[in-house]
């Protein structure tokens, strides 16, 4: 993906959360650090232009204290974790760079009970990499990319780019 | 039965010759070449020694067999070429009485591997309230005397024993130690005791007692003896006391001549001794007075610990390390010395200092004691603590390559030591 | 990181690391349920074998709150009293099953002799006088959250009291000196130890004199049996030069800081009520110390097994 494809598809996912939300009262989006927190605050921004009459809160969530991997691989912390408002009650949408094993997202569910019972909880990632050790599905997706399990992916807004034993991808 | 040393070079008193060494009972009978004895030892290569007099070793018989037996510190002492050991009086009960120095000979002669010649107290229970027996002591055949352990603290006190010492012509061997300055000290006072925190040992605690008998002895006429100078101002002190034709005289650890303060970073009290093992210069300057004969001998303080003792905190653990089969090693490899220096420093200097001449430290001629160490001073070797005699193995060495091997001691004519391995 | 004994064996970069992670700690302890389940099934030890209130309740309240298992040793009630040595003590609670030790003991260097015998992490929570590094993590996290800025660089950080006994001292020097900060010592020379020129501070005997150019004025307890050992001439001559009054108080910047370790000796160092100073830390710094003993546990525990 390149940098413009990446906010095409931020752009699309801010259409389908106002679509499939039936617009954004009570919807709080909730970056994952430290991948997700920028794609949050981009999809706030898009949503607010779409929908300008609701400012929708956006926030970041460090799930490194719920992981299930602990001491089996190497720990980098986040920043912390800043929920801005009360989300009982909320649709939270999780948003995330890259969905791969799916153990990340488990642990953002784990840790998003220390802030509240949301009403309900959406997956955003823009990037599917397959893999999955879970049982957990996105409900929005900017591309869907097989990848090997060697495979590096890395995700900014200059584009997607996939480092394989075999070269560079985007 | 004799023995024919054969193939090695006689370190006498004023150089190296290649010559045999013919052993008749107990007797040097022949130095020569090509003779010929009833047993050959192999000493191609090797130098001969007089055996050496260690000055200095706590053998913690009685009182701490767990440790450390006249029996296994023997064995030890044979092993790095010793055949004569003053033995510390710092045991339970303290050197203090005929009884006890008389039970000190006795174990040593049932061991039977070196001489064992006890030290006495110059005070009571080394308490420094009063005098121990000194003229009975002496009568008893000691002739050195020392509370090694601590310093005698009291100037009074230590005048008295000097008066003694005089009339009796025996020596006053002083821990030098003013122990107001090292309450809770456990190593020397520098930058790293401060980075750790750590109450320090200063250099003025030793050098004070050092100048104040170095007077005392002036005063009186005693002969006095440093036991394990570690500064470079006591050295210099001596240097100056002996410039001026005093009676004193010095030795100096093995540890003191290789090991810095900054060993001690690393907690282990392994490396925790008294003295306190001290800086870089100090170490340059007591190598310096112990080539120019400042420093007469080296001792090892040999001062074996449970490993349980040793595995205290450093505040609270005992200080001392194992030294008598690791010495000429630990010296040689911090510093270079002729076969006849070694032989001065080793053998023939604590020999005189400890009035034990007419066995120890002699010139390897015809008539003397066969006390003897056959070494190979450029072979390397590596300290394995499953392989020391001593019962305790609280050596700071461990793994290291030393250089100088002890290949054969022969005390008394009979060999104690061949190949490196103890025959009893 | 294995362990946490010393400043210096942390490093610049694991301060920062600490530092960092003390932060989402904090977040964590803002909520009405401060808990996550980080450590579960890890087992904490604390091995006090000195006096502690607060250190020892905040590594216990840190260990719990990321849902580690604790277990507390205490001396009194111990085998150590029926002439247990150390080592035999370690090695039995590490059977047990153990994946750190706090540590604090009377002597020096007993966390280095104590990670010879067990293959737990060790946090040392005080050496006799040598480290005391979650102290200093907390301080240095204090002092960051105070200004707003992680970078100390050009901070004038003075440091009066018994310097030459001071676990805390220490390690605050190595750390705040690695933070950037300009180190005052201020004590009479007694209570100063000896050669200490490659140490990175200014030593001054005049408080008064620093006071003005101070940004955080750091006050360390004077335990009274420095007196009984005679360092320090009498009580009232050290308050007098070296006690924090309102006099000084209104001597120092609006700008600055005054922290305390605790606990404080009042009429001693502390001759105003803490409450009385505008800029004290003194709440935040035991405020912090959950925070930072988290971080701490966290960092030494999740990289356990790559280590």
């Amino acid at each position: 993906m390149s940098g413009p494809d990446v906010t095409r598809a931020i752009s699309r996912i801010a259409h389908e959360i106002v679509e499939r939300n039936h617009g954004v009262d009570h919807v709080v989006l909730v970056g994952l650090q430290r991948g997700g927190t920028w794609i949050a605050e981009a999809l706030g921004e898009r949503i607010s232009a779409i929908e300008p009459n609701f400012a929708v809160p956006v926030g970041s969530l460090d799930p490194t204290m719920y992981r299930d991997d602990i001491g089996l691989r190497p720990v980098v912390a986040g920043s912390a974790s800043h929920i801005p408002c009360d989300i009982t009650g909320a649709t939270v949408v999780l948003i995330d760079d890259v969905l791969y094993t799916g153990r990340t997202v488990r642990a953002a569910l784990e840790g998003l009970n220390n802030f509240g019972r949301p009403r309900a909880v959406q997956l955003a990632v823009l990037v599917d990499r397959g893999h999955r050790e879970l049982p957990i599905r996105p409900d929005y997706v900017g591309k869907n990319m097989p990848t090997q399990t060697t495979d590096e992916v890395d995700v900014s807004a200059d584009g997607v780019i996939v480092t394989s034993a075999s070269g560079v991808s985007s | 039965m004799t023995i024919a040393m054969k193939g090695g070079s006689v370190v006498g008193l004023r150089g190296v010759v290649k010559a045999d060494v013919l052993i008749d009972n107990d007797k040097i009978v022949k130095v020569g070449n090509n003779l010929k004895g009833d047993v050959t030892l192999d000493a191609t290569g090797c130098h001969i020694f007089p055996g050496f007099v260690d000055l200095h070793a706590h053998l913690r018989e009685p009182g701490r067999e767990d440790t450390e037996t006249i029996e296994t510190a023997s064995r030890a002492g044979a092993k790095g070429g010793y055949t004569a050991l003053i033995a510390m009086p710092n045991t339970n009960p303290a050197h203090d009485s005929v009884t006890v120095i008389e039970f000190v000979r006795e174990q040593a002669r049932k061991a039977g591997l070196l001489d064992v010649f006890p030290s006495g107290c110059i005070t009571m229970g080394r308490q420094g309230g009063a005098l121990a027996p000194l003229a009975e002591l002496c009568a008893a055949g000691v002739r050195i005397f020392t509370d090694d352990g601590s310093g005698v603290q009291d100037p009074v006190l230590m005048g008295r024993a000097m008066q003694y010492a005089k009339t009796l012509g025996v020596t006053m061997a002083q821990h030098c130690e003013v122990s107001a300055l090292t309450q809770g000290a456990v190593m020397n006072e520098c930058g790293c005791s401060s980075d750790m925190g750590v109450p320090g040992w200063p250099a003025i605690a030793e050098e004070m007692m050092v100048q104040r008998d170095i007077e005392m002895s002036r005063a009186t006429g005693a002969s006095v003896h440093f036991l394990h100078l570690s500064t470079a101002r006591s050295v210099e002190l001596v240097r100056v006391a002996k410039s001026e034709g005093l009676n004193v005289t010095a030795e100096v650890t093995p540890h003191h001549l290789s090991l810095t303060q900054e060993l001690l970073t690393t907690f282990d009290p392994i490396y925790k001794v008294n003295p306190p093992l001290r800086s870089m210069n100090d170490i340059h300057a007591l190598k310096a007075g112990l080539l120019d004969g400042t420093i007469d001998a080296v001792a090892t303080d040999h001062a074996p610990h449970a490993r349980r003792d040793k595995e205290l905190s450093l505040d609270q653990a005992p200080p001392g390390m194992i030294g008598l089969e690791t010495a000429l090693g630990v010296v040689l490899s911090a510093m270079d010395l002729d076969p006849v220096q070694i032989a001065a420093v080793m053998s023939r200097n604590p020999a005189r200092i400890a009035q034990i001449t007419d066995n120890h430290g002699c010139n390897i001629e015809m008539g003397d004691t066969a006390n003897l160490c056959v070494v190979d001073l450029d072979a390397m070797w590596q300290v394995n603590p499953a392989k020391l005699a001593s019962k305790s193995k609280n050596t700071p060495f461990v793994g290291r390559q030393l250089r100088g091997i002890v290949r054969s001691t022969m005390y008394r004519g009979q060999i104690t030591v061949q190949d490196g391995e103890a025959q009893k | 990181m294995k362990h946490l004994r010393s400043i210096s064996e942390l490093g610049a970069d694991g301060l920062s690391r600490i530092l960092k992670l003390t932060e989402s700690m904090a977040e964590i302890n803002t909520r009405s349920v401060p808990k996550v389940p980080a450590l579960r099934g890890k087992t904490v030890v604390s091995l006090f074998f000195e006096d502690s209130t607060r250190t020892r309740l905040s590594f216990e309240t840190a260990a719990k709150r990321l849902s580690a298992e604790t277990m507390n040793f205490s001396v009194s009630t111990s085998s150590v009293n029926k002439g247990e040595s150390l080592r035999d003590t370690i090695e039995t609670i590490t059977d047990m099953g153990v994946d750190a030790f706090v540590v604090r003991h009377k002597s020096v260097g007993v966390p280095w002799q104590i990670s010879q015998w067990t293959n737990a992490s060790i946090v040392n929570a005080g050496d006799g006088a040598h480290q005391h590094p979650t102290q200093a993590l907390v301080d240095c996290y204090t002092v960051r959250e105070a200004l707003g800025k992680e970078d100390l660089s050009g901070l004038n950080l003075t440091i009066v009291g018994d310097i030459k006994h001071s676990r805390v001292a220490r390690s605050n020097i190595q750390a705040f000196g690695m933070l950037g900060a300009n180190i005052t010592l201020v004590a009479p020379p007694t209570l100063l130890p000896l050669h200490i020129e490659h140490w990175p501070v200014k030593v001054s005997n005049d408080l008064d004199a620093v006071l003005a150019s101070t940004d955080v004025l750091y006050m360390l307890r004077l335990q009274s049996e420095r007196m009984a050992q005679g360092l320090v001439p009498s009580l009232h001559e050290y308050s007098t030069r070296y006690g924090l009054d309102e006099k000084r108080v209104a001597a120092l910047q609006a700008s600055a800081v005054v922290m305390h370790p605790g606990p404080m000796n009042r009429g001693v160092e502390m001759l105003i009520d803490p409450s009385d100073i505008p800029n004290s830390l003194i709440h935040r710094q035991v405020t912090n110390g959950v925070s930072v003993r988290m971080a701490v546990l966290f960092d030494l525990l999740s990289a356990e097994e790559l280590s």
